[in-house]
């Protein structure tokens, strides 16, 4: 009796150890396969976009049909440097008096809705943004444009600031904030000169987050800054930009310029990891130092 | 607070207060003002077009710019199939994986992880959309389709999804790259959710001497599943709105059959293939429009909702320390 009855539990233990081992398993497996896009995008990207690169890539037009290969995308790179650039000149403003609102003043209904509303407008989907403005601003200058590009980028990194921020100036430590605003400083004084100069890296990084996103986008422009062959740098005419020209370049039988996609591919991952991974680090570092 | 008003400069320090925090607060309210004017300029631009074709803009199968006649099921039916292969891909690995990156062990080897998963968020959607295309495609339409067919595709009823001819640009390779492109987001939300479990359900199970699986099948996934659900809502939602990869491998093509080898559009991949020839009058415009706030109204929907069920689950476990972390700081010394 007393044997089968131990045998019994053996038993079950060892089911209930295979049980853990398998989903042991299954979590690495996850983890695995999570890595495996990362990598292979990763190993495409660099292998055939690093022959893509050359001093023509980064300084000439697009050449003519005859030679593909001999043109480059510099009005890309002047284009979504202008595009992003007036976006930012609109959403970071925006953005940060935003998050200042909401963790400096804001309480009850109004940050509430506010907070809300900043939440779920990431989840925007990026043509509705360009299809808007397209409808309005387009419709009314009766020309694609740089500046309608900004707006709709605009549109989608105003709350990615506004989040990010917000979150950063919540670690501001409050006997700051109590110490200045008893030394009879005005309360505006002393968010503008303690706690937005505090929050300094941390702000810097909720930038260079919003600045990767709006680098990336191609739907918002598409409808709004249409692409261009020639570089442009008037914020009223229509206007290249890297994603753009990838997308473009992409969907051509021709090898050449899909090769000059990939190569844009490259500088726009570069660009973009580089901002988000060193956003990471900065604020990472910025968290340790206010906790 | 009678003898600051006497002093000089404490009424002008007063007045820079209201001025600023009403500063603040217009900018902040101008953010839900964007939100009020997208849906205002879509529905007035889209109020023709439903006006004109009713319940059948939905349900319609022709969209025929030519003839002025838009019927979207096409497309509402490709944004549901590529978001649904998307979710069912995505899911299960980012809960597995979000409950790899919260267990304690192994975290030389799951911090990284984490990393590289957020970095797989930062990839640009034409890259996405390149890789796709020019890589994923291919592989698709050579291996993975004819191996999926050969298959899966000879079981009587499941197989009718896997039938046709593998062509690479179809709803299948959209859905498994959008389900690539979710997989950050819902893992992100899926760790919030698991991370303010509390601890002291864990140690309990642990106790019991349950096993690590046992541990997190009964101290943790059950008041998580909430918060689960909202994060792949959130998911959904974005896999809905998504535009320029999915609109580089879904192909182009107007199926509503049950093949997902078949070339499909979205919602956004037609508005963003169409708006540009679609400014002359009649309907064309208003139907892109009328599109967009069908989109824009459920992805949003679903990102509220999932918000919404995010926090309540934290507020219930945590006794609401995301709303309190949220209101924490605030000192009132305004007015």
């Amino acid at each position: 009796m007393i044997a089968s009855a131990q045998t019994g539990a053996a038993a079950t233990f060892g089911r209930r150890r295979l049980k853990d081992r398998a989903f042991t398993a299954f979590l690495w497996a996850c983890g695995g396969v999570a890595l495996v896009p990362l990598g292979v995008i990763a190993y495409y990207v660099v292998r055939r976009g690093l022959p893509a690169l050359s001093v023509a890539f980064f300084t000439k037009t697009p050449a003519g049909p005859l030679d593909p290969s001999a043109g480059g995308m510099v009005q890309s790179f002047i284009g979504s440097g202008l595009i992003v650039g007036m976006a930012c000149l609109i959403s970071i403003p925006l953005g940060i008096l935003t998050a200042i609102y909401l963790s400096e003043y804001g309480r009850g209904r109004i940050a509430d809705a506010i907070r809300f509303v900043a939440e779920i407008l990431l989840s925007t989907p990026s043509i509705v943004a360009g299809l808007v403005v397209s409808a309005v601003v387009v419709t009314a200058m009766r020309s694609f444009s740089a500046i309608a590009g900004s707006l709709a980028i605009s549109l989608l990194m105003w709350p990615v600031i506004t989040r990010a921020t917000e979150e950063i100036l919540r670690l501001v430590p409050q006997e700051l904030r109590e110490g200045a605003l008893a030394l009879g400083l005005p309360r505006w004084k002393v968010i503008l000169r303690i706690v937005i100069p505090t929050a300094g890296a941390g702000i810097l990084t909720a930038m260079m987050l919003a600045v990767a996103r709006g680098l990336g986008e191609t739907a918002p422009i598409l409808l709004t800054a249409l692409g261009s062959d020639y570089v442009n740098s008037s914020p009223w005419r229509p206007t290249d930009a890297v994603p753009l020209r990838i997308y473009d370049y992409a969907r051509q039988p021709l090898e050449a310029l899909q090769q000059v996609a990939w190569g844009g591919a490259i500088t726009l991952m570069v660009g973009v990891l580089v901002l988000s991974i060193g956003a990471r680090v900065l604020s990472a570092r910025q968290e340790r130092r206010l906790r | 607070m009678s003898h600051r008003v006497a002093e000089p400069g404490a009424a002008s320090a007063r007045l820079g207060d209201r001025a600023f925090r009403g500063l603040t607060l217009a900018v902040g309210m101008g953010l839900i003002a964007v939100l009020v004017v997208v849906l205002w300029v879509l529905a007035q631009g889209g109020a023709p077009a439903l006006a004109r074709f009713g319940p059948g803009f939905l349900v319609g199968r022709n969209w025929d710019p030519v003839h002025q006649s838009f019927g979207a099921l096409p497309y509402v039916f490709g944004t549901l199939v590529t978001s649904a292969i998307a979710i069912t891909l995505a899911v299960p690995v980012a809960v597995g994986l979000a409950i790899l990156l919260n267990e304690p062990v192994g975290r030389a080897v799951t911090a990284p992880l984490a990393s590289f998963v957020d970095v797989l968020a930062a990839i640009p959607s034409v890259v996405y959309g390149l890789w796709g295309l020019a890589v994923l495609s291919p592989a698709m339409e050579r291996h993975v389709e004819p191996f999926l067919r050969a298959t899966i595709g000879r079981i009587p009823i499941l197989g009718r999804l896997f039938s046709g001819t593998p062509s690479g640009g179809d709803l299948f390779t959209a859905g498994v790259v959008l389900a690539i492109m979710i997989l950050p987001i819902v893992t992100a939300i899926s760790r919030e959710v698991f991370s303010v479990v509390p601890r002291d359900l864990r140690e309990a199970a642990k106790a019991l001497g349950a096993t690590r699986y046992e541990t997190i099948r009964m101290g943790v996934l059950p008041y998580a599943r909430p918060g689960i659900v909202g994060a792949t809502m959130l998911g959904l939602g974005r896999a809905l709105g998504e535009t320029i990869a999915v609109s580089m491998v879904v192909g182009g093509g107007r199926s509503v059959g049950a093949s997902l080898f078949a070339a499909g559009s979205t919602i956004p991949s037609v508005i963003a293939s169409q708006f540009l020839n679609a400014q002359g009058i009649g309907y064309h415009r208003p139907a892109l429009l009328a599109l967009a706030l069908v989109l824009v109204t459920i992805s949003l929907s679903l990102a509220a909702l999932s918000r919404l069920m995010v926090r309540r689950t934290a507020r219930l476990l945590d006794g609401g320390s995301v709303e309190g972390a949220a209101e924490g700081p605030a000192l009132e010394v305004s007015g």
